[in-house]
Protein backbone atom coordinates (compact mmCIF):
# COMPACT_ATOMS: atom_id res chain seq x y z
CA UNK A 1 0.00 0.00 0.00
CA UNK A 2 1.41 3.70 -0.56
CA UNK A 3 0.86 6.41 1.28
CA UNK A 4 0.79 9.98 -0.98
CA UNK A 5 1.23 12.68 0.92
CA UNK A 6 -0.38 15.43 -0.56
CA UNK A 7 -0.36 19.40 0.67
CA UNK A 8 -3.36 21.12 0.35
CA UNK A 9 -3.15 24.70 -0.28
CA UNK A 10 -5.85 26.83 0.55
CA UNK A 11 -5.84 30.36 -1.02
CA UNK A 12 -7.16 32.87 0.86
CA UNK A 13 -9.90 34.81 -0.55
CA UNK A 14 -8.46 38.39 0.19
CA UNK A 15 -5.27 39.21 1.61
CA UNK A 16 -5.60 42.17 3.77
CA UNK A 17 -8.84 44.30 4.79
CA UNK A 18 -10.81 46.37 1.80
CA UNK A 19 -9.81 49.36 2.97
CA UNK A 20 -5.74 48.54 3.00
CA UNK A 21 -6.68 47.12 -0.54
CA UNK A 22 -8.20 50.41 -1.85
CA UNK A 23 -5.01 51.69 -0.75
CA UNK A 24 -1.94 49.56 -1.78
CA UNK A 25 -3.83 46.75 -3.41
CA UNK A 26 -4.40 43.33 -2.77
CA UNK A 27 -1.65 41.74 -0.92
CA UNK A 28 -0.73 41.04 2.24
CA UNK A 29 -0.34 43.92 4.32
CA UNK A 30 2.04 44.58 7.32
CA UNK A 31 0.92 45.11 10.39
CA UNK A 32 2.19 48.63 10.66
CA UNK A 33 0.08 49.39 7.56
CA UNK A 34 -3.17 47.68 8.70
CA UNK A 35 -2.92 49.49 12.17
CA UNK A 36 -2.69 53.02 10.86
CA UNK A 37 -3.97 53.56 7.33
CA UNK A 38 -7.24 55.07 6.96
CA UNK A 39 -8.32 54.65 10.72
CA UNK A 40 -8.98 58.07 11.74
CA UNK A 41 -12.80 58.35 12.22
CA UNK A 42 -14.23 60.45 8.79
CA UNK A 43 -18.00 60.51 8.69
CA UNK A 44 -20.99 60.19 11.08
CA UNK A 45 -19.71 62.76 14.08
CA UNK A 46 -23.16 63.15 15.27
CA UNK A 47 -22.94 65.88 17.63
CA UNK A 48 -20.70 69.01 17.33
CA UNK A 49 -18.48 69.47 20.32
CA UNK A 50 -19.82 71.91 22.70
CA UNK A 51 -16.03 73.19 23.09
CA UNK A 52 -15.39 74.18 19.54
CA UNK A 53 -18.39 74.56 17.42
CA UNK A 54 -17.63 75.59 14.77
CA UNK A 55 -15.76 72.53 13.83
CA UNK A 56 -16.40 68.81 14.25
CA UNK A 57 -14.98 66.34 16.94
CA UNK A 58 -12.04 65.21 14.79
CA UNK A 59 -11.64 68.26 12.02
CA UNK A 60 -8.91 68.81 9.26
CA UNK A 61 -9.41 72.34 10.00
CA UNK A 62 -7.47 72.35 13.16
CA UNK A 63 -4.31 73.34 11.79
CA UNK A 64 -3.29 75.76 9.00
CA UNK A 65 -1.42 73.20 7.19
CA UNK A 66 -3.48 71.22 4.39
CA UNK A 67 -2.43 67.96 2.76
CA UNK A 68 -4.34 65.77 0.14
CA UNK A 69 -3.17 63.04 2.31
CA UNK A 70 -2.52 62.91 5.70
CA UNK A 71 -1.67 59.32 5.64
CA UNK A 72 1.41 60.74 3.81
CA UNK A 73 3.08 61.62 7.10
CA UNK A 74 4.26 57.88 7.49
CA UNK A 75 6.32 56.97 10.55
CA UNK A 76 9.69 55.07 9.26
CA UNK A 77 10.18 53.32 12.24
CA UNK A 78 6.64 52.06 11.61
CA UNK A 79 5.50 51.88 15.22
CA UNK A 80 2.16 50.74 15.92
CA UNK A 81 1.42 49.80 19.72
CA UNK A 82 2.70 46.02 19.51
CA UNK A 83 6.31 47.27 17.79
CA UNK A 84 6.82 50.30 19.87
CA UNK A 85 6.14 48.55 23.10
CA UNK A 86 8.26 45.51 22.28
CA UNK A 87 11.04 48.42 21.18
CA UNK A 88 10.76 50.41 24.34
CA UNK A 89 10.66 47.16 27.08
CA UNK A 90 13.97 46.34 25.17
CA UNK A 91 15.49 49.48 26.05
CA UNK A 92 13.99 50.07 28.91
CA UNK A 93 16.29 46.75 30.31
CA UNK A 94 19.26 48.16 29.01
CA UNK A 95 18.28 51.90 30.79
CA UNK A 96 17.89 49.97 33.86
CA UNK A 97 21.38 48.00 33.98
CA UNK A 98 22.80 51.45 32.99
CA UNK A 99 21.28 52.80 36.17
CA UNK A 100 21.79 49.73 38.21
CA UNK A 101 25.39 50.12 36.89
CA UNK A 102 25.68 53.79 38.25
CA UNK A 103 24.12 53.40 41.59
CA UNK A 104 26.24 50.64 42.51
CA UNK A 105 29.70 52.38 41.48
CA UNK A 106 28.84 55.36 42.55
CA UNK A 107 29.50 57.07 39.33
CA UNK A 108 26.97 60.05 40.10
CA UNK A 109 27.27 59.99 43.84
CA UNK A 110 30.82 60.30 44.69
CA UNK A 111 31.42 62.92 42.33
CA UNK A 112 32.79 66.26 44.35
CA UNK A 113 29.96 68.10 45.37
CA UNK A 114 30.22 71.08 42.95
CA UNK A 115 29.95 68.91 40.16
CA UNK A 116 27.12 66.83 41.54
CA UNK A 117 25.38 70.31 42.03
CA UNK A 118 26.12 71.58 38.57
CA UNK A 119 24.14 68.17 37.49
CA UNK A 120 20.74 69.13 39.47
CA UNK A 121 21.15 73.01 38.05
CA UNK A 122 21.57 71.88 34.75
CA UNK A 123 20.06 68.90 34.05
CA UNK A 124 17.66 67.27 36.22
CA UNK A 125 15.09 70.69 35.62
CA UNK A 126 14.87 69.31 32.45
CA UNK A 127 12.26 66.95 33.74
CA UNK A 128 9.90 69.80 33.67
CA UNK A 129 10.37 70.79 30.04
CA UNK A 130 9.90 66.70 29.02
CA UNK A 131 6.85 67.28 30.89
CA UNK A 132 5.73 70.13 28.77
CA UNK A 133 6.32 68.00 25.71
CA UNK A 134 4.34 65.17 26.96
CA UNK A 135 1.75 67.89 27.28
CA UNK A 136 2.68 68.94 24.08
CA UNK A 137 2.01 65.83 22.05
CA UNK A 138 -0.40 65.05 23.99
CA UNK A 139 -2.49 68.33 22.03
CA UNK A 140 -1.11 66.71 19.00
CA UNK A 141 -2.64 63.82 19.03
CA UNK A 142 -6.09 64.72 20.72
CA UNK A 143 -6.49 67.55 17.93
CA UNK A 144 -4.29 66.25 15.35
CA UNK A 145 -5.58 64.40 11.81
CA UNK A 146 -4.82 61.14 10.63
CA UNK A 147 -3.99 58.02 11.98
CA UNK A 148 -0.28 58.01 10.83
CA UNK A 149 0.75 61.05 12.68
CA UNK A 150 -1.85 60.86 15.86
CA UNK A 151 -0.66 57.69 16.86
CA UNK A 152 3.03 57.96 16.74
CA UNK A 153 2.33 61.55 18.89
CA UNK A 154 0.31 59.62 21.18
CA UNK A 155 3.66 57.24 21.74
CA UNK A 156 5.65 60.24 22.10
CA UNK A 157 3.66 61.90 24.78
CA UNK A 158 4.77 58.04 26.58
CA UNK A 159 8.20 58.88 25.62
CA UNK A 160 8.24 61.97 26.75
CA UNK A 161 6.77 61.03 30.15
CA UNK A 162 9.79 58.30 30.33
CA UNK A 163 11.98 60.62 29.79
CA UNK A 164 10.94 62.86 32.50
CA UNK A 165 10.68 59.88 34.92
CA UNK A 166 14.49 59.05 33.33
CA UNK A 167 15.59 62.48 34.01
CA UNK A 168 14.47 62.15 37.68
CA UNK A 169 16.15 59.05 38.36
CA UNK A 170 19.47 60.96 37.34
CA UNK A 171 18.95 63.17 40.42
CA UNK A 172 17.69 60.77 42.51
CA UNK A 173 21.34 58.98 41.64
CA UNK A 174 22.75 62.38 42.60
CA UNK A 175 21.20 62.73 46.17
CA UNK A 176 21.39 58.78 47.21
CA UNK A 177 17.62 58.40 46.91
CA UNK A 178 16.25 61.51 49.07
CA UNK A 179 14.45 63.44 46.28
CA UNK A 180 16.37 66.47 47.30
CA UNK A 181 17.63 67.20 44.25
CA UNK A 182 14.14 67.44 42.64
CA UNK A 183 12.92 69.82 44.62
CA UNK A 184 15.51 71.90 44.06
CA UNK A 185 15.11 71.26 40.47
CA UNK A 186 12.06 72.51 40.67
CA UNK A 187 12.90 76.00 42.02
CA UNK A 188 15.33 76.33 39.44
CA UNK A 189 13.15 75.59 36.86
CA UNK A 190 10.40 78.47 38.89
CA UNK A 191 12.51 81.16 40.13
CA UNK A 192 16.12 80.47 39.07
CA UNK A 193 16.50 83.66 36.34
CA UNK A 194 18.41 81.37 34.27
CA UNK A 195 15.86 79.00 33.76
CA UNK A 196 12.83 81.44 33.36
CA UNK A 197 13.26 82.38 29.66
CA UNK A 198 12.62 78.66 28.66
CA UNK A 199 10.39 77.64 31.08
CA UNK A 200 7.97 80.84 29.53
CA UNK A 201 8.58 79.72 25.88
CA UNK A 202 7.39 75.86 26.86
CA UNK A 203 4.30 77.52 28.64
CA UNK A 204 3.84 79.86 24.84
CA UNK A 205 4.06 76.56 23.43
CA UNK A 206 1.19 75.08 25.54
CA UNK A 207 -1.20 77.80 25.02
CA UNK A 208 -0.94 76.96 21.25
CA UNK A 209 -3.92 76.12 19.31
CA UNK A 210 -2.67 74.53 15.92
CA UNK A 211 -1.30 71.45 16.06
CA UNK A 212 1.09 71.18 13.32
CA UNK A 213 2.81 74.70 14.69
CA UNK A 214 2.97 72.32 18.08
CA UNK A 215 4.48 69.12 17.04
CA UNK A 216 7.16 71.40 14.89
CA UNK A 217 8.10 74.13 17.48
CA UNK A 218 8.34 70.80 20.07
CA UNK A 219 10.22 68.09 18.22
CA UNK A 220 11.99 69.73 15.19
CA UNK A 221 12.98 73.39 17.16
CA UNK A 222 12.48 72.62 20.80
CA UNK A 223 13.84 69.30 21.24
CA UNK A 224 17.06 69.90 18.39
CA UNK A 225 18.80 72.38 20.44
CA UNK A 226 17.45 71.76 23.89
CA UNK A 227 18.84 68.02 23.52
CA UNK A 228 22.04 69.20 21.58
CA UNK A 229 22.85 71.78 24.53
CA UNK A 230 22.22 69.67 27.60
CA UNK A 231 22.95 65.92 26.32
CA UNK A 232 25.32 66.85 23.75
CA UNK A 233 27.46 69.64 25.08
CA UNK A 234 27.29 70.22 28.54
CA UNK A 235 27.59 66.20 28.81
CA UNK A 236 30.79 66.56 26.99
CA UNK A 237 32.36 69.53 29.02
CA UNK A 238 31.00 68.26 32.00
CA UNK A 239 32.94 64.90 31.48
CA UNK A 240 35.94 66.71 30.27
CA UNK A 241 36.28 67.67 34.13
CA UNK A 242 34.49 64.81 36.18
CA UNK A 243 35.13 62.04 33.80
CA UNK A 244 32.21 59.81 31.84
CA UNK A 245 30.07 58.84 34.60
CA UNK A 246 27.51 60.98 33.39
CA UNK A 247 27.66 59.89 29.95
CA UNK A 248 27.01 56.57 30.55
CA UNK A 249 23.24 57.54 31.75
CA UNK A 250 22.66 60.18 28.97
CA UNK A 251 23.70 57.75 26.74
CA UNK A 252 19.66 56.22 26.03
CA UNK A 253 18.21 60.15 26.07
CA UNK A 254 20.87 61.42 22.99
CA UNK A 255 19.70 57.88 20.98
CA UNK A 256 16.19 57.93 21.55
CA UNK A 257 16.61 61.86 20.39
CA UNK A 258 18.25 60.37 16.99
CA UNK A 259 15.16 57.63 16.58
CA UNK A 260 12.88 60.40 17.33
CA UNK A 261 14.52 62.66 14.40
CA UNK A 262 13.50 60.12 11.70
CA UNK A 263 10.04 60.04 12.98
CA UNK A 264 10.08 64.10 12.82
CA UNK A 265 11.66 64.92 9.70
CA UNK A 266 9.18 62.49 7.71
CA UNK A 267 6.63 64.27 9.43
CA UNK A 268 7.92 67.95 8.28
CA UNK A 269 9.09 66.34 4.74
CA UNK A 270 5.79 65.53 2.96
CA UNK A 271 4.10 68.92 4.14
CA UNK A 272 6.68 71.18 2.89
CA UNK A 273 6.70 69.41 -0.53
CA UNK A 274 2.77 69.63 -0.30
CA UNK A 275 2.34 72.74 -1.35
CA UNK A 276 3.82 76.12 -1.62
CA UNK A 277 1.35 77.63 1.30
CA UNK A 278 2.58 74.76 3.64
CA UNK A 279 5.72 75.81 3.15
CA UNK A 280 5.59 79.08 3.86
CA UNK A 281 3.57 78.25 6.69
CA UNK A 282 5.98 75.92 8.14
CA UNK A 283 8.81 78.64 7.32
CA UNK A 284 6.83 81.56 9.55
CA UNK A 285 6.84 78.95 12.56
CA UNK A 286 9.92 77.64 12.12
CA UNK A 287 11.39 81.23 12.56
CA UNK A 288 9.13 82.38 15.17
CA UNK A 289 9.81 79.76 17.50
CA UNK A 290 13.65 79.30 16.39
CA UNK A 291 14.67 82.75 17.33
CA UNK A 292 12.29 82.30 20.87
CA UNK A 293 13.64 79.48 21.97
CA UNK A 294 17.11 80.04 21.11
CA UNK A 295 16.74 83.62 22.40
CA UNK A 296 15.27 81.43 25.68
CA UNK A 297 18.20 79.46 26.01
CA UNK A 298 20.84 82.13 25.93
CA UNK A 299 21.18 82.54 29.91
CA UNK A 300 20.66 79.06 30.68
CA UNK A 301 23.45 78.21 27.98
CA UNK A 302 25.71 80.74 29.65
CA UNK A 303 24.82 79.74 32.75
CA UNK A 304 25.89 75.92 32.54
CA UNK A 305 28.76 76.22 29.93
CA UNK A 306 30.31 79.62 31.20
CA UNK A 307 32.41 81.60 28.74
CA UNK A 308 31.66 79.38 25.71
CA UNK A 309 27.32 79.00 26.11
CA UNK A 310 27.13 81.96 23.35
CA UNK A 311 29.31 79.79 20.75
CA UNK A 312 28.03 76.48 21.81
CA UNK A 313 24.19 77.80 20.95
CA UNK A 314 25.50 79.47 17.40
CA UNK A 315 27.02 75.51 16.61
CA UNK A 316 23.95 74.10 17.87
CA UNK A 317 21.86 77.05 15.83
CA UNK A 318 23.94 76.36 12.97
CA UNK A 319 23.10 72.38 13.12
CA UNK A 320 19.58 73.46 13.16
CA UNK A 321 19.77 75.82 10.32
CA UNK A 322 21.20 72.92 7.91
CA UNK A 323 18.56 70.40 8.76
CA UNK A 324 15.73 72.66 7.96
CA UNK A 325 17.27 72.88 4.47
CA UNK A 326 17.44 69.17 4.08
CA UNK A 327 13.85 69.28 5.36
CA UNK A 328 12.94 71.96 2.02
CA UNK A 329 12.87 74.83 4.43
CA UNK A 330 15.15 77.66 4.19
CA UNK A 331 17.91 78.42 6.98
CA UNK A 332 16.80 82.20 7.81
CA UNK A 333 20.21 83.02 10.29
CA UNK A 334 19.07 84.12 13.53
CA UNK A 335 21.11 86.46 15.20
CA UNK A 336 22.32 85.36 19.11
CA UNK B 1 35.97 33.51 -11.63
CA UNK B 2 33.03 33.03 -13.64
CA UNK B 3 29.84 31.73 -12.19
CA UNK B 4 27.32 29.12 -12.91
CA UNK B 5 23.36 30.28 -13.51
CA UNK B 6 22.47 26.99 -11.52
CA UNK B 7 19.46 28.31 -9.20
CA UNK B 8 20.16 28.82 -5.70
CA UNK B 9 17.14 29.71 -3.50
CA UNK B 10 16.43 30.89 -0.30
CA UNK B 11 13.34 29.93 1.78
CA UNK B 12 11.75 31.62 4.58
CA UNK B 13 8.89 31.39 6.85
CA UNK B 14 6.13 33.32 5.55
CA UNK B 15 5.17 36.14 8.47
CA UNK B 16 5.32 39.70 9.40
CA UNK B 17 8.86 39.53 9.79
CA UNK B 18 9.51 38.14 6.61
CA UNK B 19 7.96 40.42 4.54
CA UNK B 20 9.95 42.98 4.07
CA UNK B 21 13.00 40.53 3.49
CA UNK B 22 10.95 39.42 0.65
CA UNK B 23 10.40 42.75 -0.71
CA UNK B 24 13.90 43.57 -0.29
CA UNK B 25 14.98 40.37 -2.09
CA UNK B 26 12.46 40.37 -5.41
CA UNK B 27 13.83 44.34 -5.56
CA UNK B 28 17.51 43.56 -5.61
CA UNK B 29 17.07 40.54 -7.74
CA UNK B 30 15.40 41.25 -10.90
CA UNK B 31 15.65 37.28 -12.12
CA UNK B 32 14.53 36.03 -8.66
CA UNK B 33 10.79 34.33 -8.56
CA UNK B 34 8.73 34.22 -5.43
CA UNK B 35 7.16 30.93 -5.08
CA UNK B 36 4.07 31.40 -2.48
CA UNK B 37 3.73 28.22 -0.36
CA UNK B 38 1.35 27.58 3.07
CA UNK B 39 3.50 29.50 5.45
CA UNK B 40 6.51 29.59 3.41
CA UNK B 41 7.73 31.25 0.62
CA UNK B 42 10.89 30.43 -1.34
CA UNK B 43 12.65 32.59 -3.86
CA UNK B 44 14.37 30.99 -6.94
CA UNK B 45 17.25 32.73 -8.91
CA UNK B 46 19.34 31.74 -11.77
CA UNK B 47 22.87 31.81 -10.41
CA UNK B 48 23.08 34.47 -7.35
CA UNK B 49 20.67 35.83 -5.54
CA UNK B 50 21.89 39.15 -2.87
CA UNK B 51 19.81 39.86 0.47
CA UNK B 52 21.03 43.14 1.13
CA UNK B 53 21.15 45.15 4.97
CA UNK B 54 20.36 48.78 3.51
CA UNK B 55 17.33 47.09 1.36
CA UNK B 56 15.67 45.60 4.23
CA UNK B 57 16.30 48.41 6.55
CA UNK B 58 14.77 50.78 4.39
CA UNK B 59 11.83 48.83 4.46
CA UNK B 60 11.76 47.38 8.06
CA UNK B 61 11.78 50.74 9.16
CA UNK B 62 15.23 49.75 11.74
CA UNK B 63 18.72 48.66 11.83
CA UNK B 64 19.04 45.07 10.52
CA UNK B 65 21.55 42.29 11.52
CA UNK B 66 21.66 40.10 8.28
CA UNK B 67 22.61 37.29 11.19
CA UNK B 68 18.16 37.91 11.77
CA UNK B 69 18.15 36.33 9.10
CA UNK B 70 18.41 32.91 10.56
CA UNK B 71 15.33 33.33 13.07
CA UNK B 72 13.09 32.54 9.96
CA UNK B 73 15.25 30.29 7.24
CA UNK B 74 13.74 27.30 6.48
CA UNK B 75 16.18 26.57 3.95
CA UNK B 76 18.59 27.69 1.02
CA UNK B 77 20.60 26.29 -1.74
CA UNK B 78 24.23 27.42 -3.22
CA UNK B 79 27.44 28.40 -1.53
CA UNK B 80 27.44 31.65 1.07
CA UNK B 81 28.99 34.67 1.06
CA UNK B 82 27.82 36.86 4.29
CA UNK B 83 29.31 40.29 5.46
CA UNK B 84 28.04 42.73 7.51
CA UNK B 85 26.10 44.31 4.23
CA UNK B 86 25.10 41.23 2.27
CA UNK B 87 24.33 37.79 1.88
CA UNK B 88 25.25 36.47 -0.94
CA UNK B 89 24.15 32.72 -2.41
CA UNK B 90 25.98 31.60 -5.62
CA UNK B 91 27.53 28.65 -7.27
CA UNK B 92 30.93 29.03 -7.99
CA UNK B 93 31.88 27.20 -11.27
CA UNK B 94 35.02 24.48 -10.47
Amino acid sequence: MTVEIRVQAVKPLRNTFGHIARRFGDKAASRYQEGTYDIQSEVNHHYKPLWDQERDLYDKRRTAVEMRDWYALKDPRQYYYGSWTIARAKQQDAVDRQMEFAEKRELLRSLPEAARKAIVFALVPLRHFEWGANTNMCMVSAYGWGTAVTQAASMATMDRLGMAQHISRLGLLVDGNLGDSLVQAKNYWTDHSDWQPLRREVENLMACRDWFEVILAQTLIADSLVYALFFNHFDSKFSAENGPGLSTVLDFLTRWHDESNKWVDAVVKPVVAESESNRAQLQAWADHWRTAFLSALSPIAQGIMGPIGRDTLAEINTKLGTRLVKLGLQDHGVAL
Amino acid sequence: MSHSTQPVFIALQANNDTMPIVEAILADNPLAIAHEYPAMVKIDAPGRLVVKRESVEERLGREFDLRELQVNLISLSGSLDETEDEFILQWNAA
